[in-house]
Formats: structure tokens, C-alpha cells, sequence
């Protein structure tokens, strides 16, 4: 078997979370009657100006100082032209030369051979993070052989992330962009959600031999979710091998992954390869941030953004609150990535935790494989649990006095989850399966047991 | 210098200009030799100047919502639409081979 070397390198697209869009007043909402949401500027009516929103700017600068950036003390702003019904000015306002952060580095955990104990950290590096518009959405109507715009998301804030080729397969690049997508969610930058456009990526594909250079990659658009994502690039990596073992050759063309066929399909660009002439955007000056060492006397303090003070305002990253579960509660690593994973479920156990005399190592069983297990089985979040963390701490503390035995909790457990309002205790009471602790009662059953059985004891007295 | 036909096909992709006729093409020409003109200072060692609003300050707006919801108004702009939507002529189509 060939040892080719599959190269993936992703883009990924984060809408900002902020009340308004980057240019202009318009409200950033996700549905609202079309054309409801949109500005003069936003359509691109003549003689309207670009204003550039402060909050967006932030985003950014947190964004870069989360993924190890350098941020830029001087951005630039640049058209990038093209014609789409989407983009009524004809051209996007980006960074292309000069971005607001660069050079930075995002770790993510994958699991060797599937297995949650066997966890490797990887490192993907950042090669910028630059400020966007967002286009209005198109729907096509073939039928009638038209499209239908709606320029609501036009001009909406958009970080664009550009990861290097550092990743190697579909599961890497889902890892990298769950990570990314944890980070923004815990800076408040972007919402992050794929299944509402917050978050888009495409990914760029080559395999090579090793030892010689890159080859031709292409770039799979239309994917919308993490496992999506994995299919789209595993199976671009496995069409790519197949055409060159087959002596074809690779194109550097746009294909769209198609999820219910499960395969990426070429996208017919009839203007042939893109110029985008670029251009400085000439109604923006220069975008200049400062620091507690630059920081101008003088202005208005509206009008200042220190990279400084945000940095300080930074809250505790994924990883860091991963390390410091592991630390506090004695859990195992790949416990803290599930914690973590699970939308609620860090909250849950640490208010369980505070609830029981059951220790943390013992508690993160219950947890992870009860509690989640019907989660999952019920299609269920955690703040929709049936079963709250005070039932469930009540439940460990029965446990842990020796009240019930585990498999008796285990069934209690399946009885609150009938959410019918009854405490565990009552349960226990109820089916009868409360613990003796009673030496005279044990000694009665026990006696009463061998009473019954004569003969067994006879031969178990002999022996 | 002439004008190729590649440039000239490409230029009206982009532009969506059309240069068919030889007067187009002629007035194109003159005005990318007006331009050239350029080349003749020397630029060399100085910064590129991309706009003269550079040391101005870039103002920073709050994020309010402010603007929008005029709707009706947009769409007077329009030449056709559906239910508040615009209409644009088909664009960038996937091809799909079975």
C-alpha cells in the first residue's frame, strides 16, 4: 500500500456575537423577515460609509490572544472584489494584507484508536485571524431560474480563522474545530453553533509522497457539521489517492461536500480561476490598537481598544478549566474532556459534588456513564434532565452511607427517571431495597437460612 | 503595447464591461498608456500611500442597533421582487454528475 501523506488545511469562518454589524447599525439576528435587518450601507446604496463597530474589534483581539496570536497594533482593510447577487457592493471589505492577528497556535486532543484513555494533543498553527463582512443569503429557485436575496447577513462581523496544513485526516480537523469552536463559546466572541451559519469551514485537501513537494489541492465547500466535516476531507483524501493511483491528475477546483451522498461533487465556476483585485479600502484608515505602554493621554476612552486590558479580562480557556477539574477533583483527563464536552455537564457534576459526601473520583462514574448514558438514550440536554443534581447527590449520599447497595442505587436511579417527583429515599423504601445494618436481624435471616437447608450444611461442615 | 484578446476576455468577465466594438478597445488602450505615466517616477524606498485619511483615527462605533427595518423603502429599489425578497438572475449553479 502507497504511505501518501494526506495534508489538510481549514478556513474557518466564526460569525461575531455582537447586537450590531460591523459596519454598519443594522441588529445581527439570525431569522427575521428578509430584508428587515438592513441599512442603507448594507445595501449599497450610493454615498453611504463604512463605520466600523468597536465590539467587533474585540472579538478579534480576544480571539488572537486566546489562539497565542501576535495582535496587530496597525490592520489594515482591503475590498476584495467579485460578483455575487449576495454582495451588492461588488466587493467584501477584509484584511488581506495586513490582518488584525497572526502566528498563532491552537492545541486539540484526538484519541488513538478510539479508545477515550489513549489521548494525544496536537498542535495546529494559526497563520491570522482577520476582520470580514459577511454576504446576504441566496436562495436559488431553479424552477423559475432565478435567485432570491435576502441581505439580512450582509455586512453581519466575521472572523475568518486560517489554519496551516498541519492536519492529517478528517478526525483531526473535527478535533481542531470542536477545540476552536469550545474557545469562542467560552470567550463570548461567537456563538459558534454550525447548524446556524455561525460557524462555517472549508477545508483544503492534497496528498503527496513522501519527500516530495505538495500536491494540488482542492477546497470542499457546504459543510455543516462537525461529522460532516471528518466525512467530507476523509473521503476528498480517499478520492484524491484513488485518481492518482489510477494515473489521473488532481484540479485545483471548488467541490461541495454532498451529505446525503457522502461524496464532495465539483462546483462549476464559469468565470474560470478568480482575480479578486484587491484594493485598499479607501474610506478606512489604518485600525490601531493599543497597549498599557501606548496608551494615548488624551483620547476618549471609547475610542481606545488596549490589547492589555482585554488580555487581563480573559476568561479560563477549555484547557485550563480541563487542568483544573483534574487538579480539584482527582478525575482522569479524558473525564475532563467530557465534562467539557457536554453543553451544562461541568455544572452539574460540580453542584452533585457540592450536594454529597460521595468523593469526586466516585461521583464522575455516575455521571459519566449513568447519568449521560440516558441523556443520550433520550435524546435529552443536560439542563432537560429529568433527574436533577440534587436527587442525584441525595441518591450517592444513600450510596455512600451504605443505605443501598450500588446495584440497588442503579435501580433507584432508573426510578427517578421517571421524574414522578418521589425521593430517592422513598424508593428505596418503596422496593424494599434498604441495606440491613442490623446484627440481630443478619443473624436471624442467616440462621433462618441454614435451619432450612440441614443437609447442605452437613456437607459444608464436613469439608 | 497591444492589448491581447486574453486580457481583453478577461477584463470584461470582471468588469462586465463590454469592449466589443474597436472603439472600446481603443479608448481602453489609451487610457492604460494615460496611466503608465506613473512608472516614469521613482518610487523607489518611499512607503506605498493607499489613502490620504492614513493618520487620521479610525472611529469606533458603539455596538447599538441603530439602523435598519426600512423594508419598504429598500425595496422601491427593486425591479423585481418576491415577498420582500430580491430577484437576481441565476448565479454559480453545482454540477452534479450521476
Amino acid at each position: 500500500l502507497v504511505p501518501w501523506v494526506p495534508v489538510v488545511g481549514l478556513e474557518v469562518h466564526a460569525q461575531i456575537s455582537s447586537n450590531s454589524k460591523l459596519f454598519s447599525g443594522s441588529q445581527v439576528h439570525f431569522s427575521a423577515p428578509p430584508n428587515s435587518l438592513v441599512s442603507f450601507f448594507d445595501a449599497s446604496l450610493p454615498g453611504t460609509l463604512p463605520v466600523l463597530n468597536r465590539r467587533c474589534v474585540e472579538a478579534a483581539v480576544m480571539t488572537g490572544l486566546a489562539l497565542n496570536c501576535r495582535v496587530n497594533k496597525k490592520s489594515l482593510f482591503d475590498r476584495k472584489h467579485y460578483f455575487y447577487a449576495d454582495l451588492p457592493a461588488g466587493y467584501q471589505i477584509t484584511q488581506q494584507r495586513v490582518p488584525i492577528a497572526v502566528n498563532g497556535s491552537l492545541s486539540y486532543s484526538v484519541c488513538i484508536d478510539n479508545k477515550m484513555s489513549q489521548i494525544v494533543t496536537k498542535t495546529v498553527r494559526i497563520k491570522q485571524i482577520q476582520l470580514e463582512q459577511d454576504s446576504g443569503k441566496s436562495l436559488h429557485d431553479d424552477t423559475r431560474s432565478q435567485t432570491l436575496v435576502d441581505l439580512n447577513r450582509a455586512g453581519v462581523g466575521l472572523m475568518e480563522v486560517v489554519m496551516e496544513p498541519d492536519m492529517c485526516c478528517g478526525e483531526e480537523a473535527a478535533a481542531a474545530v470542536r477545540e476552536l469552536q469550545l474557545i469562542l463559546q467560552t470567550l463570548g466572541s461567537s456563538q459558534a453553533v454550525m447548524a446556524e451559519g455561525q460557524l462555517r469551514v472549508d477545508a483544503n485537501v492534497s496528498v503527496h509522497y513522501p519527500g516530495e513537494p505538495y500536491g494540488v489541492r482542492t477546497e470542499v465547500k457546504n459543510i455543516n457539521s462537525l461529522r460532516f466535516l471528518a466525512k467530507a476531507v476523509d473521503y476528498e483524501i480517499q478520492r484524491q489517492i484513488e485518481e492518482l493511483e489510477n494515473g489521473g491528475t488532481i484540479l485545483n477546483e471548488t467541490r461541495a461536500f454532498d451529505s446525503k451522498l457522502g461524496c464532495t461533487i465539483p462546483m462549476r465556476d464559469k468565470e474560470g480561476k478568480q482575480d479578486y483585485r484587491f484594493m485598499p479600502e479607501p474610506n478606512l484608515p489604518p485600525l490601531i490598537l493599543y497597549d498599557a505602554k501606548s496608551l494615548p493621554a488624551n483620547m476618549n476612552h471609547q475610542q481606545v481598544v488596549n490589547i492589555d486590558s482585554i488580555r487581563e479580562r480573559l476568561p479560563d480557556l477549555p484547557s485550563v478549566k480541563r487542568a483544573k477539574l483534574v487538579e480539584q477533583y482527582g478525575i482522569l483527563p479524558e473525564h475532563s474532556f467530557t465534562l467539557l464536552n457536554e453543553d451544562g455537564l461541568t455544572e452539574f457534576f460540580e453542584n452533585v459534588v457540592n450536594q454529597t459526601q460521595m468523593k469526586p473520583k466516585k461521583v464522575i462514574g455516575w455521571i459519566l456513564n449513568d447519568l449521560l448514558s440516558y441523556l443520550k438514550q433520550h435524546s435529552l440536554t443536560v439542563k432537560e434532565s429529568p433527574v436533577s443534581s440534587f436527587l442525584l447527590a441525595d441518591l450517592l449520599s444513600l450510596l455512600e452511607k451504605k443505605q443501598i447497595s450500588s446495584t440497588a442505587a442503579k435501580q433507584v436511579l432508573a426510578e427517578l427517571w421517571k421524574g414522578e417527583g418521589k425521593t430517592p429515599l422513598d424508593i428505596a423504601k418503596e422496593k424494599k431495597l434498604e441495606l440491613i445494618q442490623d446484627q440481630k436481624e443478619l443473624e436471624e435471616i442467616c440462621q433462618a437460612v441454614i435451619d432450612g437447608r440441614e443437609n447442605e450444611v452437613i456437607m459444608v461442615v464436613r469439608e | 503595447q497591444a492589448v491581447t484578446v486574453e486580457v481583453l476576455d478577461h477584463l470584461e468577465r470582471l468588469a462586465l464591461v463590454d469592449f466589443r466594438d474597436s472603439e472600446g478597445v481603443e479608448r481602453l488602450q489609451k487610457a492604460i498608456q494615460f496611466a503608465d505615466q506613473l512608472h516614469e517616477v521613482n518610487t523607489d524606498g518611499v512607503e506605498p500611500m493607499d489613502s490620504v485619511l492614513e493618520d487620521r483615527c479610525l472611529y469606533l462605533r458603539g455596538d447599538d442597533v441603530t439602523e435598519g427595518n426600512c423594508t419598504k423603502e429598500l425595496m422601491k429599489n427593486a425591479r423585481e421582487k418576491v415577498e420582500e425578497y430580491f430577484v437576481a438572475p441565476p448565479g454559480i449553479v453545482l454540477l452534479i454528475k450521476i
